[in-house]
């Protein structure tokens, strides 16, 4: 029953609303330049549909590829710090550098040194950096978190470090590791987002792109519809990562049981 | 087995201040086979005294030995301390994956460790799914399932209820008897140490040291024997003389 209204009133709520702009733009006659109606936004997305999902394709691509490396990049420096006290205290403090830096500031270079002819590998790396952060963090505090005294067992037993990271401290992170990776999802595709805003038109080809070109050319309605997909997009991504969650949590972790996936 | 002389352990020990002495001069020795008790008021050392002969800490002075060699240790600490994240069999079996023992082996054992503490039928549960008692039980058979020589417990029974604490005693007494175990028990309860140990080693408070070794005369049959009220009364005394030096 919980489950059912999770769902049914936020739809609830999308479709009073569609349906009070769809009455406000036709009863004041607005111009569909300022703001188009839900049914010009989906006509828009009708006519370009195929130019819109190739967007689409392009901006997912760059957010999933750049969500990957973010999260094994994490993980590994995670794991690297939580094996030296040493490398933790002096690499952490760029971490933060790098995570307190607008993005949109190292963009322009970033762009100019991997270069415009391989476009999606430096939309890919400024994605990575904004995804990165949360993930590290996570990590670094979720390797932080296991128990002392599980830790002294495995010692009084002779475990090998390996063993203490893989059968203790790994498992202690995952629920940490996978709320920053949650964070993280969102991040990438934000990420993405914003590379290609700085890119600019005639090299980016994904949806960022289509705002951009929709918005010089007063195409409100198609711009719309690009961003429909775009929300819909950062919808799905957090879905995913709420689902994984709950898969691998729920047998033990107070977070995950019985309330299901969140979404 | 053991064997301490003169051990002294002090922590953080900074430039303004000397840290916190918990230990100071602290001897004594447990024979193979024996059920000693380590009785003291909270915070005199005696966890740490447990840590120094599991060797999780070293001594700052004095030495800890093993005349017989280094036994195979179990521990059972305070909480269960199990992996939240794994099944009852799977915590058992950690101390032999440890030891990278096979796979067919660790499993036949710790499905027997988690038989004698009265866990059939519940290989498959997390802990979440258990009660407190049940956990703890999971606790010792995992500190069982290494086949130890020496059962170090510190404090095991302390967050339990009065009725699954002796039941969980009783259960300590038989595996001790079983399996000819030498059992060293931490506690703040004259009563459990009473029933339990055949030697009773008082602690002072901080800087801990042992004031008094009592051994216990035999026939404490039940909680409620002559004689266990007997070594109540030896031990109570014993501890407010400790208390008071």
């Amino acid at each position: 029953m919980r489950r059912i209204l999770d769902i049914s009133l936020p739809l609830l709520v999308a479709l009073a609303v569609l349906g009070a702009w769809e009455w406000a733009v036709t009863h004041w006659q607005v111009p569909v330049y300022v703001l188009p109606a839900p049914s010009a936004i989906a006509k828009a997305f009708a006519e370009n549909f195929s130019s819109l999902t190739q967007a689409l394709a392009s901006t997912l691509t760059v957010t999933l590829e750049a969500f990957v490396a973010a999260t094994v990049l994490g993980i590994a420096t995670a794991i690297a710090f939580s094996q030296s006290r040493l490398l933790e205290r002096t690499l952490y403090p760029y971490a933060v550098i790098l995570q307190v830096t607008p993005v949109v500031a190292i963009a322009p270079l970033i762009l100019i040194w991997v270069g415009f002819e391989r476009i999606n590998l430096a939309l890919t790396i400024i994605a990575t950096i904004v995804a990165f952060f949360p993930i590290l963090a996570g990590a670094t505090l979720g390797l932080k978190s296991a128990d002392f005294n599980l830790i002294d067992l495995s010692r009084l037993y002779g475990a090998s470090r390996l063993q203490t990271l893989w059968r203790i401290r790994l498992p202690t992170a995952l629920p940490y590791l996978l709320s920053g990776m949650k964070t993280a999802g969102g991040l990438a595709l934000i990420g993405a987002v914003v590379a290609e805003f700085v890119a600019g038109s005639g090299t980016a080809t994904g949806l960022a792109w289509r705002i951009v070109e929709s918005g010089n050319r007063l195409e409100i309605a198609t711009l719309f519809a690009a961003l429909a997909l775009l929300a819909l997009t950062g919808i799905l991504i957090f879905v995913a990562l709420s689902l994984l969650e709950w898969w691998l949590l729920h047998r033990w972790h107070e977070s995950a049981i019985d309330s299901g996936a969140q979404s | 087995m053991i064997a301490l002389d003169g051990a002294g352990k002090r922590f953080a020990p900074t430039q303004k201040e000397g840290g916190t002495e918990a230990l100071r001069d602290l001897s004594f020795t447990v024979k193979a086979g024996e059920f000693v008790s380590l009785l003291g008021p909270s915070g005199c050392g005696k966890s740490t005294a447990l840590r120094l002969v599991a060797g999780l800490l070293q001594p700052d002075s004095g030495t800890v030995a093993y005349p017989g060699g280094k036994p195979e240790i179990g521990f059972v600490f305070q909480e269960p301390t199990l992996m939240p994240w794994a099944d009852a069999l799977t915590n058992a079996r950690l101390p032999l994956d440890l030891k990278r023992a096979l796979r067919s082996q660790t499993e036949a054992q710790a499905v027997a460790a988690l038989a004698r503490v009265g866990l059939k039928g519940f290989e498959h549960a997390y802990p979440r799914e258990l009660s407190g008692g049940m956990k703890m039980r999971v606790s010792i058979a995992r500190a069982l399932a290494a086949k130890p020589k020496l059962l170090l417990l510190d404090e095991p029974f302390a967050a339990l209820d009065e009725i699954t604490r002796d039941a969980l005693g009783d259960d300590l007494l038989r595996l001790w008897r079983e399996d000819g175990l030498t059992v060293l028990f931490v506690t703040h309860s004259v009563s459990e140490s009473s029933y339990l140990s055949q030697r009773v080693l008082v602690m002072t408070p901080r800087p801990g040291r042992v004031s008094a070794d009592i051994t216990l005369a035999a026939g404490r049959d039940t909680r409620l024997s002559s004689s266990t009220i007997e070594a109540q009364r030896r031990i109570s005394h014993e501890l407010n003389r400790a208390m008071a030096a």
